[in-house]
C-alpha cells in the first residue's frame, strides 16, 4: 500500500471519552459517509461497555451538516435512548441550524444544548427525573 | 427552467471528480474554499456547502461518481458561484417526482434534491434515462 496521506488524514478514528456516566464525543473532521456511519455503530457499542446514561456530542467545529450527517445524528439519538442513554447534541453553529432546518431535516425529539455544561446539567436532571 | 446562458462572464476555477466517498468530502470542502474566496456570508457558504454535498453524494450513490466544475460568474447581474454535476448514470426517470419532498429511490431521506434546491438561488435539472444527470446550482455571493 503507497502512503497516501489524505487517506490517513480521513480515516482516523473519533475518540469516545468516558466522563463519569457519560460519553463524551467531540466531532473534529469533516466526516465522510462511511466515517460518520462507524462512529454510530462506535458509540452504541461504547454505551453497552460503559453502562453509560448520556452521551454529549460536540459538533461546534463542524461547518456542514448535511442530511447524511443529520440522519446518523438523529439515528444515533433514537437508538441511543432504545438502550435507555440520552444523547445531547452540543454546540450546534448557528449557520448549521439555520441550513439544516431550511434543507428539509429535522430532528424530532434530539436533545440540544450550547455547551457542555448545559448538556450534562440536562442530563443529571432527566436522570434525576427517571429515578 | 433557466437556460444554461443566462449566466455571463464565467470563469473556470476548478474541475473535480467524484468517485470515492473521500472526494464528497474533498469536493465539499473545495466549494466552501470558492464560496468564502468570494466573500460569501457565513451561512451562504453553509448553505451552498450543504447543498453541493446532497448532489455529491446522489452523484456517488446512484451513478457511481462524476465530474464537477466550479465556475464563478453574474447571474442576473450579480456576481455568483456556479457548480455543475454532471455524471453518466441511469438517469431521472421522473424529474417531477424526484424534485418532490419526501421521495427517495434509495437510502436517503429524499430530502437531496429538494433540499438542495432550497439552499441555493437557482437550480437546474436536466436529464435522461441511461443518458446521465447534469445539475447546475448558482449561489449569489
Amino acid at each position: 500500500m503507497k502512503y497516501d496521506p489524505d487517506e490517513i488524514k480521513v480515516s482516523r478514528r473519533i475518540p469516545i471519552i468516558k466522563y463519569g456516566e457519560f460519553l463524551i464525543v467531540s466531532i473534529q473532521v469533516d466526516m465522510h459517509d462511511r466515517l460518520a456511519m462507524e462512529l454510530q455503530t462506535q458509540i452504541l457499542e461504547e454505551i453497552t461497555k460503559t453502562n453509560a446514561r448520556g452521551v454529549l456530542i460536540d459538533i461546534s467545529v463542524l461547518d456542514t451538516v448535511d442530511s447524511y450527517i443529520g440522519r446518523m445524528l438523529y439515528g444515533m439519538a433514537t437508538m441511543a435512548s432504545i438502550m435507555d442513554a440520552a444523547v445531547v447534541i452540543v454546540g450546534m453553529q448557528p449557520a448549521v441550524a439555520i441550513t439544516l432546518v431550511e434543507l428539509g431535516l429535522d430532528m424530532p425529539g434530539v436533545l440540544t444544548a450550547l455547551n457542555i455544561e448545559q448538556a450534562s446539567r440536562m442530563l443529571r436532571k432527566k436522570m434525576k427525573n427517571k429515578k | 427552467m433557466p437556460q444554461l446562458n443566462q449566466i455571463q462572464e464565467l470563469v473556470r476555477l476548478d474541475i473535480l471528480k467524484i468517485e470515492s466517498e473521500f472526494d464528497i468530502v474533498r469536493a465539499r470542502q473545495a466549494v466552501r474554499f470558492y464560496a468564502k474566496e468570494m466573500k460569501m456570508g457565513v451561512v451562504d457558504q453553509t448553505r451552498i456547502t450543504t447543498a453541493v454535498s446532497e448532489l455529491f453524494r446522489n452523484m456517488y450513490q446512484y451513478a457511481g461518481g462524476g465530474e464537477i466544475i466550479i465556475e464563478r460568474g453574474d447571474f442576473q447581474a450579480r456576481p455568483a458561484l456556479v457548480v455543475t454535476c454532471i455524471d453518466h448514470g441511469p438517469g431521472i426517470e421522473d424529474i417531477e417526482l424526484a424534485m418532490s419532498d419526501g421521495y427517495t429511490s434509495g437510502s436517503g431521506m429524499g430530502y437531496g434534491l429538494p433540499g438542495a434546491k432550497r439552499l441555493v438561488d437557482d437550480f437546474f435539472i436536466e436529464s435522461r434515462v441511461n443518458g446521465g444527470t447534469t445539475i447546475r446550482i448558482v449561489k449569489w455571493a
